[in-house]
């Protein structure tokens, strides 16, 4: 008898640690017929995965059930994905499912899943080794079935976006056995070529088993020996083929993928309208900035001119001219002013006023003025001078 | 002068647009230069305009006999 002994929660945790310390444990694919189906009002599912020897109780969690493409009955074969541990309040292990599908698919998905894991391992699907799209291409291959929607769809949205673009179709089939090596040899018929500068892959919607042969290894490692950038475009939007993880860049739809392979001729005309403008406008800015240049020069000039030098001289002139007119009006007018004194003075002196005095001239006959009374001799005419005329007298005494 | 444009793919014409564009925007060109510019971008700009106004998609079917359809 042990001396410790565990109680039944320690013994029930103890195994439940051990199950999930088990990494094979944690992630493992169970393939099992359903039986006990049934959903709790919560939401959750709980079933039983058995075969003929043995049963192991699942669980699904309802926000993975709401992401189930389908619901599985009691006696469907399903293959299904999770982890191993045990629910301690009854002590039952259990088998927690993430991820469900019916077997025959089953099957394939874990094919795909491996193929993925393993070419990824390699570094087929690195983010480095994609290329860029080209921004305008000219000729873009097309690798789909001829008669198809995918063609149909493509042609559509690259004659709307981009017409100027050439297509060529490598045609293949897109489903079937013979499938992936067609899809390879049309791969190859345009690498021949060096006018291609884009390739696109695409197929319309369908199951997996419809796309299986885009999940081909051959698909695959052709495309990653592209010497130009791979576009896929295949099924749906929620379809995801090992094509699509080669290809440089993956698009929802064929149709998605025409339009993020060329540009939208709508923008690209707005953009060449708005390009024809700056053009304009800036062309109008350069003319202006010269406008203005030659304007300051022409205003420099002015300043310099000699029309300027001239007016400035008339001005001197001018004021010159003013002056010595003011110079001479002034002398004038002290002239004048003289003149008019001088005229008084000598108005002053005139005979004539002394005459209207009462002086007399008298000159003797010798016609010299007589001044002195000697000069009078008796007897002798004399012209004699008054204000208003001349008369004649004789002298009669003398001194 | 205009035989080199006509000759040019569509995004050539149109980067070397663009990059018109910039050069008289940047205004360090001579007067003589900007015109001379400005009369290239414009040749370019109904380059680019032509090259879409005529465009149809055309389709070639490849492998053996090549039929183009339209």
């Amino acid at each position: 008898m042990s001396r410790s002994a565990y109680s039944v929660t320690e013994i029930t945790r103890c195994i439940r640690e051990r199950l999930e310390g088990d990494p094979a444990l944690q992630d493992v694919w169970i393939e099992g017929e359903v039986s006990n189906w049934y959903r709790s009002s919560a939401g959750h599912c709980y079933l039983t995965l058995k075969d003929a020897q043995a049963t192991i109780r699942a669980v699904i969690w309802r926000t993975t059930v709401d992401r189930l493409a389908f619901v599985p009955q009691d006696g469907e074969s399903v293959l299904a994905h999770g982890h191993i541990s045990v629910y301690e309040p009854q002590g039952q292990y259990q088998f927690y499912v993430n991820v469900l599908y019916p077997t025959g698919r089953g099957a394939l998905y874990l094919q795909f899943e491996a193929l993925k894991q393993r070419l990824a391992d390699e570094g087929l699907f690195e983010e480095e080794r994609k290329r860029a799209l080209p921004a305008f291409p000219v000729c873009i291959g097309i690798v789909t079935s001829p008669g198809g929607a995918a063609l149909r769809d493509i042609q559509n949205v690259l004659s709307r976006r981009w017409p100027l673009v050439q297509v060529l179709l490598s045609p293949t089939l897109v489903q079937g056995e013979e499938a992936p090596v067609q899809i390879v040899a049309a791969l190859q018929r345009l690498y021949a070529r060096d006018d291609v500068d884009l390739i696109i892959v695409a197929r319309g919607g369908g199951s997996i088993e419809d796309l299986w042969a885009f999940n081909d290894e051959r698909v695959a490692r052709t495309i990653v020996q592209s010497p130009v950038p791979v576009m896929s475009g295949i099924g749906h939007e929620v379809d995801f083929t090992i094509a699509d993880f080669a290809a440089d860049r993956r698009a929802p739809t064929p149709s998605a993928a025409a339009e993020l392979a060329v540009p939208d001729q709508a923008d690209v005309r707005g953009r060449l309208g708005a390009l024809a403008a700056g053009l304009q406008e800036a062309l109008g800015r350069r003319v202006s900035e010269g406008r203005r240049a030659l304007t300051l020069q022409l205003q420099a000039l002015a300043r310099l001119s000699p029309g300027l030098q001239i007016e400035r001289e008339r001005q001197v002139v001018d004021d010159l001219a003013h002056r010595l007119l003011h110079a001479q009006r002034h002398r004038m007018s002290l002239w004048r002013e003289q003149a008019l004194s001088l005229e008084r003075r000598l108005g002053a002196l005139d005979p004539s006023g002394i005459l209207r005095r009462g002086y007399a001239v008298v000159w003797g006959s010798n016609g010299r003025v007589i001044r002195q009374t000697m000069q009078a001799v008796p007897g002798d005419p004399v012209t004699v001078r008054v204000s208003d005329g001349d008369f004649r007298a004789r002298v009669e005494e003398g001194q | 002068m205009t035989q080199d444009i006509q000759d040019l793919p569509f995004e050539g014409a149109y980067a070397e647009l663009e990059s018109v564009v910039q050069r008289l925007e940047s205004g360090e060109l001579s007067l003589e230069e900007a015109m001379s510019l400005y009369e290239r971008g414009q040749m370019l700009a109904r380059h680019c305009q032509a090259l879409l106004d005529g465009a149809e998609l055309r389709v070639t079917i490849l492998g053996g006999n090549e039929q183009t359809e339209d």
